[in-house]
């Protein structure tokens, strides 16, 4: 009755990958592909930056190359690697972990996904075109972004512009879709409080980007008039005010660091229960933690703009709201640390990630903590400082949760168990490779080397050297990875259902999942998550449905 | 419950609370969440213009001293008016008097209809333009970006009205007539926080 076996849906031709699925299971590996081969793109221009920083001298590439690779690097990195990775996480977690056939919308779906290959071939064309890339850094501040030095209409700025519009667009439309799953496609007997803790940093994440992201189009769109139209919102000459921008664009890019990090804050809480075999400590608190940084996390921008000229009232506002922000995330580190403290703890590949971006991120948060602080801010602001901080959060805590998700959720969604050796490699070489990336650069920025330079003074080369060569290291880490998620793919062993014994929704279907996942019979939640070590069962029937599937997967 | 009503889907037990299985409604909360989305952007616009108005030191472009608001303000009775016509179309369109409901709607679409060539009208007899400084800027991005949801909405009402004429639809419970509304009611209180901004806030 329960059997899931009855409609044994074919796995299905790799062709559908390459289509207009409307599947959220083919949406979600497409945008993860899609993501990774822009990592790649936004990884060789790192490599480009790290290399031209190996020696004092501005020897590799030309000064305006310069400008136009580290703006480049990190309009790709943000918005055609780390939103759509998360998407697609997004899309195939959402609703196999809440028991939903699909999402509720599922052509919007799929436009929102086939907007991130357009978008991104604009912003690639923008290396193409007479005027080069966009040289004015991944803000785009104004008056720099508007001098459009090269004449042209469609200059690297203006396709910048347009990508970044279309980029919101089209998260907009995932962020519509993701929340209004969450409301109202949940399981029977899956209240609030018994849903996964990815679902709720999901719900706090996809909310910030409906909140935040009109504004930064709304103020990218005011640029856009400004660069082709003639008019003056940011231009002084016209009575304009270049501030305004900034206030516009970090309205949406502070929150948008807690887009990116709040899901991995979901990751962690899903997979240190599982690989400890204990329940998440304080459940409620992480779940409710969430919305209580979504709620600070939009009035703390300003932070960005200490030395913009802002009026000293409105540093010291930010300054403690922006501390504050350490309370809810502590509330999570804690509870994380507490549902690690004496479980039988599984050094698994994703397992390893997740205690190294945890790792990470609280170092990232004591640094974050020194930047909030208005003096120190004002010392370090536009130094190495912020570079070091910003990819402590985003490469050492963010990308590592994603990898740890990869590695976890790889044979749900595929059918194949990844290879431990080869992902404890790629461990070894980010965890290693990002520290000795990133942590030169606080030493450099404290003795004052600003960002976005091709020379420096010699004094500096030490810690660049060693930066450069954990950028390399990082480098390298992509190929165990990219051969992992290849070879394993192709011809790895066949996967269980649950191959790591976890509890949840998604681990109660066959591996992969059929299209529309549980179907008619969506089981009965009824009981909250993460029971480890309880023997409570999750859902009604559920050693009949786990029957079910061991005895499928002994017949195929 | 309105897909049970159908013949050709015998869901074999309703599935109860958050369950899926309510597929119009998904809709009218999707929507609900793009409209309250789309209303940040127009918060960023309005406090944009705030900003650079308090900072002016010359707010008005030379040549210009202010906006008429004569024609405005019949422009915003006729769209405030047009709220109300929606009720009513809505109210009878409960009442299943379809013909009623088509005809308040069509008045509703005429009123809005008249707003934008009010707009036009005005826009036309101007002495500034996009590029006069911030003033003109913000006028016409504040304006040209409200005026693109009327015609939004005009278009909705007329997709609307049109699928009333599909047989069977209205029966169902048609969850794209509130949306609408409830756009059209958007684009309404949008109006009147413009209309205050723009024409009655004097230096
Ligand atoms: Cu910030």
């Amino acid at each position: 009755m329960t059997s899931t076996s009855l409609s044994p849906e074919p796995p299905g031709s790799w062709r559908r990958y390459f289509g207009f699925s409307t599947d959220a299971k083919v949406i979600g590996i497409q945008y993860i592909v899609v993501a990774f081969f822009f990592f790649l793109v936004g990884g060789l221009l790192a490599m480009i930056i790290r290399g031209e920083l190996i020696t004092p001298a501005s020897d590799l590439v030309d000064r305006t190359v310069y400008n136009g690779l580290y703006t480049m690097h990190g309009t790709i990195m943000l918005f055609l690697f780390i939103f759509p990775v998360l998407n697609g996480l997004n899309n195939l977690l959402i609703p196999t972990m809440i028991g939903a056939p699909d999402m509720a919308f599922p052509r919007l779906n799929t436009a929102a996904f086939w907007l991130v290959p357009v978008f991104g071939t604009l912003l690639i064309a923008s290396f193409f075109v007479p005027s080069g890339p966009a040289t004015s850094g991944w803000w785009s501040y104004p008056p720099v972004s508007l001098q459009n030095p090269s004449g042209y209409l469609i200059s690297g700025e203006f396709l910048w512009v347009l990508a970044v519009a279309l980029s919101g667009i089209s998260s907009i439309m995932g962020a519509v879709n993701f929340v209004t799953t969450i409301i109202r496609m949940r399981a029977p007997g899956m209240t609030w409080f018994r849903m996964p803790v990815f679902c709720w940093t999901a719900l706090a994440a996809q909310s910030l980007q409906l909140i935040g992201l009109p504004a930064l189009t709304g103020g990218a769109l005011m640029l856009l008039f400004d660069l082709v139209a003639g008019t003056s919102f940011y231009r002084p000459e016209g009575g304009g005010d270049p501030v305004l921008y900034q206030h516009f664009f970090w309205f949406y890019s502070h929150p948008a660091v807690y887009v990116i990090i709040l899901p991995v804050f979901g990751i962690f809480s899903e997979l240190f229960p599982v690989y400890s075999r204990k329940p998440l400590f304080g459940y409620v608190y992480v779940a409710l933690a969430s919305f209580i940084i979504v709620g600070l996390g939009l009035i703390v921008w300003v932070h960005h703009m200490f030395p913009s000229g802002v009026a000293q009232w409105m540093r010291n506002l930010f300054m403690v709201t922006t501390m504050l922000i350490a309370v809810p995330t502590g509330v999570k580190v804690f509870a994380w640390l507490g549902t690690m403290w004496g479980g039988k703890i599984r050094l698994t590949t994703p397992m390893l990630f997740c205690i190294g971006g945890l790792f990470n991120f609280v170092f990232a948060g004591i640094t974050g903590i020194m930047l909030a602080t208005v003096p120190v801010d004002i010392h370090v602001s536009n130094t190495y400082f912020v570079v070091g901080h910003f990819h402590y959060v985003i490469y050492g805590a963010a990308v590592m949760g994603i990898f740890a998700a990869i590695y976890h959720w790889f044979p749900k969604f595929t059918g194949r168990m990844p290879y431990e050796g080869l992902g404890k490699l790629h461990f070894l070489l980010t965890f290693v490779g990002a520290n000795l990336n990133f942590l030169p650069m606080h030493p450099l920025g404290l003795m004052g080397m600003p960002r976005r330079v091709s020379s420096y003074d010699t004094e500096f080369a030490f810690w660049n050297v060693l930066a450069s060569l954990g950028a390399f290291l990082l480098g390298v880490s992509i190929i165990p990875f990219l051969l992992n998620m290849i070879s394993s793919w192709v011809r790895g062993p066949r996967a269980p259902h649950n191959p790591w014994n976890a509890i949840g929704l998604e681990w109660l279907l066959p591996s992969p999942p059929p299209e529309d996942n549980f179907g008619e019979h969506v089981p009965t939640v009824i009981s909250r998550p993460y029971g480890y070590g309880s023997g409570e069962p999750l859902v009604e029937n559920q050693a009949q449905i786990e029957r079910a599937l061991t005895l499928a997967e002994a017949t195929r | 419950m309105t897909s049970s009503s159908l013949p050709e889907a015998p869901s074999p037990t309703p599935i109860p609370a958050h369950g899926e299985g309510q597929h119009a409604s998904h809709n009218l909360t999707g929507f609900v969440i793009f409209l309250l989305s789309e209303s940040v952007i127009f918060l960023a616009f309005f406090s944009g213009y705030a900003i650079l108005r308090l900072a002016a030191l010359d707010w008005l472009p030379p040549g210009v001293d202010g906006l008429e608001w004569r024609m405005p303000l019949i422009n915003t009775v006729v769209l405030v008016s047009s709220s109300l016509t929606m009720v009513l179309a809505e109210h009878f369109k409960g009442k299943e008097k379809l013909w009623l409901f088509r005809g308040f709607w069509v008045l509703t679409m005429a009123m809005g209809v008249y707003f934008l060539y009010g707009q036009a009208v005005e826009w036309s007899g101007l002495k500034f333009g996009f590029t006069s400084g911030t003033f003109g800027g913000t006028f016409y991005l504040l304006t040209g970006f409200h005026g693109l949801h009327v015609a939004t909405g005009i278009l909705l009402m007329g997709l609307m009205l049109y699928r009333s004429f599909i047989p069977g639809i209205y029966a169902k419970g048609e969850e794209g007539v509130k949306a609408t509304s409830l756009f059209w009611h958007f684009v309404d209180v949008i109006w009147i926080i413009l209309f205050v901004l723009l024409y009655v806030w004097r230096a």
